[in-house]
């Protein structure tokens, strides 16, 4: 299946430009173009009609923050086959930084998102250590501890966090016009969702990006391919926090306040979902599976709702395991993810694709 | 490259793990263009060698010399970057990715960009880099008459094809040196005769100095310009391929005491009995040298 080749047939490649870009087809292209535009339309009001209500707008932005960040850990276990259960942590150093960087120093808003994912990274890099001599399960409760120990940082650092008090982080502002609202945030996070992919894409094709594969899948050969397994295993942890701090920051300028609850272990645990979920080592997966993550629980909630309203309703035990049953359904469909679809959504994207390319034959 | 000293020069390396003593005083050298093979029973220390080359291993006596400069104790990876490239016994591609990125890798030390200039790809020289190296990689798949298969996942290939990805990506760090283990085991005929001929085609049309692992002699005898025997980790002959062949000690080594003194008055002819008992034992062929 991984054969399959989705490029329509008359398409002819003629360089090696042609063969290296983004996209398989100017088709693929052109969609992901459309879908971009239609995103960017999606908070316009028209004459007093808005087509996306404000919930959705939420849930878009959501989606696009934790995106970024569920990007990054894509990276780091997609790509380079590590594993991290400390995500959220540096998740929430970065949303920590930026509201410090701004209130602290009067750095810009729009400067001190890029600075919460540059100071992410540095921790990340300590973190990654380890990683350069560990793996599997040792790493994973290396990472662990990186999680509890930053979560008690959080607590602990007034001067940084605001301590149990939290902080209070600014909305943004571009050249002291201020983004008031949820439909003007929802353009910055979609800037820098656009931005984080595409640096993301473009690495992944280029020299460092294949080393990371490489590293992932034999890091043995890589070695002997004069790839040096050290900085790129600690180099992995640093772009995946930097991806991760970006998508903190984006979510501390959106709630403009930062709570030192929140960064524990099962949004970790949620990011190892979200790219389970959309797919290991797959771009587009990622940001599948985060709203795949984001979306769940309102699908169930809206067939709960329903239920409610039906004779069912009544019945206390129904609504009780209803209830229940809204806890669990994350734990659920990674279970069944892990065992129907482990490749995750991207798998089943390229199969209902090619599916479409042979329709109505089945070869 | 000064013509006197040898490209690699092994110098009384020792290699033991806790007490198995794998390798003991081995020293050889491998001259500039040469096609030099190592062969022994299984056991013997040719992939431990290899290894102490390719930097694997650390030899715990001893050093090793490449192109004048000692590397000893250098790591793999910066040993890539001087010019040693290398296959593996068991196949190791990188099973998920392309053939085409996987011969990429093996750029790897030529590619100047990073991960910043990488992300940026159009702006700051990525995308000119990365099409000057596609270039070099297609001249290797032409060479290795893999395009067909460029755009596969490697590890959906045949075993066949898979070795030959493992010799282009090995070919892909411009190597003065590369070192192949057992490029032929597991082979067909026909795979084992293209095989050779690329073999051949690398040391003499690229001018890259081989060292070579093979269990087939008929090969070894036809292509190599100089053999190296080893067993139980010491080396017990070395020289042309034939007189390598035709030594005692290398009959006494494949086919044990009692046989190498059957074959005695054979030997008397000054014909080697024992190079084509091998081939058979081992089912190999001749293969024509061009």
């Amino acid at each position: 299946m991984s054969r399959l080749s989705l490029v329509p047939c008359g398409e002819f490649k003629t360089s090696y430009r042609a063969d290296t870009t983004l996209f398989a087809t100017p088709l693929s292209r052109n969609m992901v173009f459309l879908g971009v535009v239609l995103l960017a339309l999606a908070p316009l009001s028209i004459g007093g009609w808005r087509p996306v209500s404000d919930y959705w707008i939420t849930l878009l932005i959501q989606i696009g923050y934790l995106g970024i960040a569920a990007l990054g850990l894509n990276i780091l276990v997609g790509f380079t086959g590590q594993i991290s259960l400390g995500h959220a942590a540096f998740f929430g150093f970065g949303a920590f930084s930026s509201a410090w960087l701004n209130n602290t120093f009067g750095v810009p808003v729009a400067l001190s998102i890029p600075l919460a994912g540059v100071m992410t990274t540095a921790v990340g890099m300590i973190v990654g250590i380890p990683a350069a001599r560990i793996k599997g399960l040792y790493l994973a409760i290396a990472t662990l501890a990186s999680q509890f120990i930053l979560q008690d940082f959080f607590a602990r650092a007034d001067w940084f966090t605001g301590g149990s008090a939290g902080s209070l982080a600014e909305p943004f502002a571009l050249f002291g016009y201020v983004l008031r609202g949820d439909r003007q945030y929802f353009y910055v996070v979609l800037f820098f969702l656009v931005v984080m992919y595409l640096f993301a894409a473009n690495m992944l094709r280029t020299r460092d990006g294949r080393a990371l594969v490489a590293v992932r899948d034999h890091y043995l050969s890589a070695e002997v391919m004069g790839i040096n397994l050290t900085k790129y295993r600690i180099l992995s942890f640093g772009i995946s926090s930097f991806y991760a701090g970006i998508g903190g920051a984006l979510f501390a300028h959106y709630l403009q306040y930062v709570s030192i609850e929140g960064f524990d272990i099962l949004l970790s645990v949620q990011f190892l979902g979200m790219i389970i979920i959309g797919g290991l080592g797959s771009i587009m997966g990622s940001l599948m599976g985060t709203a795949f993550m984001v979306l769940l629980p309102e699908a169930i909630n809206a067939v709960v709702n329903i239920l409610k309203n039906t004779t069912w309703g009544n019945i206390p035990a129904v609504t009780d395991g209803l209830a229940f049953f809204k806890q669990a359904a994350i734990g659920l469909a990674i279970v069944l993810f892990l065992i129907f679809e482990p490749d995750g959504l991207a798998r089943r994207w390229r199969l209902i694709k090619a599916y479409w390319k042979l329709y109505p034959f089945s070869y | 490259m000064t013509g006197d000293r040898p490209l690699v020069e092994v110098r009384d390396v020792s290699l033991s793990f806790r007490g198995v003593r794998a390798l003991s005083h081995v020293s050889f050298h491998v001259d500039k263009g040469e096609l030099f093979s190592i062969i022994g029973p299984n056991g013997a220390g040719k992939t431990s060698m290899l290894n102490c080359i390719s930097g694997r291993y650390t030899p715990s006596d001893g050093a090793i010399y490449f192109a004048g400069r000692e590397i000893t104790r250098l790591k793999p990876n910066a040993r890539a970057a001087l010019g040693i490239g290398r296959t593996f016994q068991n196949l190791a591609l990188f099973n998920h990715m392309t053939v085409l990125d996987n011969i990429l890798v093996g750029r790897h030390h030529l590619i100047r960009s990073n991960f910043l200039t990488g992300a940026l790809y159009w702006f700051g020289g990525a995308e000119r880099e990365e099409l000057k190296h596609r270039r070099a990689v297609e001249e290797i798949i032409d060479f290795l008459e893999i395009s067909h298969i460029r755009k596969a996942i490697a590890g959906t290939l045949p075993y066949g094809l898979r070795k030959r990805v493992e010799l282009a990506r090995a070919l892909a760090l411009k190597p003065d040196l590369i070192l192949l283990d057992e490029p032929m085991a597991g082979m067909n005929l026909e795979e084992k005769e293209d095989m050779a001929r690329y073999v051949i085609d690398i040391n003499e049309e690229w001018g890259t100095t081989v060292v070579m692992i093979e269990h087939d002699m008929g090969v070894v005898v036809d292509i190599s310009h100089r053999v190296m025997v080893l067993d139980f980790g010491r080396k017990i002959a070395e020289g042309e391929p034939d007189a390598v062949m035709a030594h005692p000690n290398v009959k006494k080594a494949y086919l044990g005491e009692d046989a190498a003194a059957d074959e005695a008055p054979a030997e008397a002819d000054g014909r080697s009995a024992v190079a084509p008992a091998m081939a058979t034992a081992v089912s190999g062929s001749r293969v024509a040298a061009q």
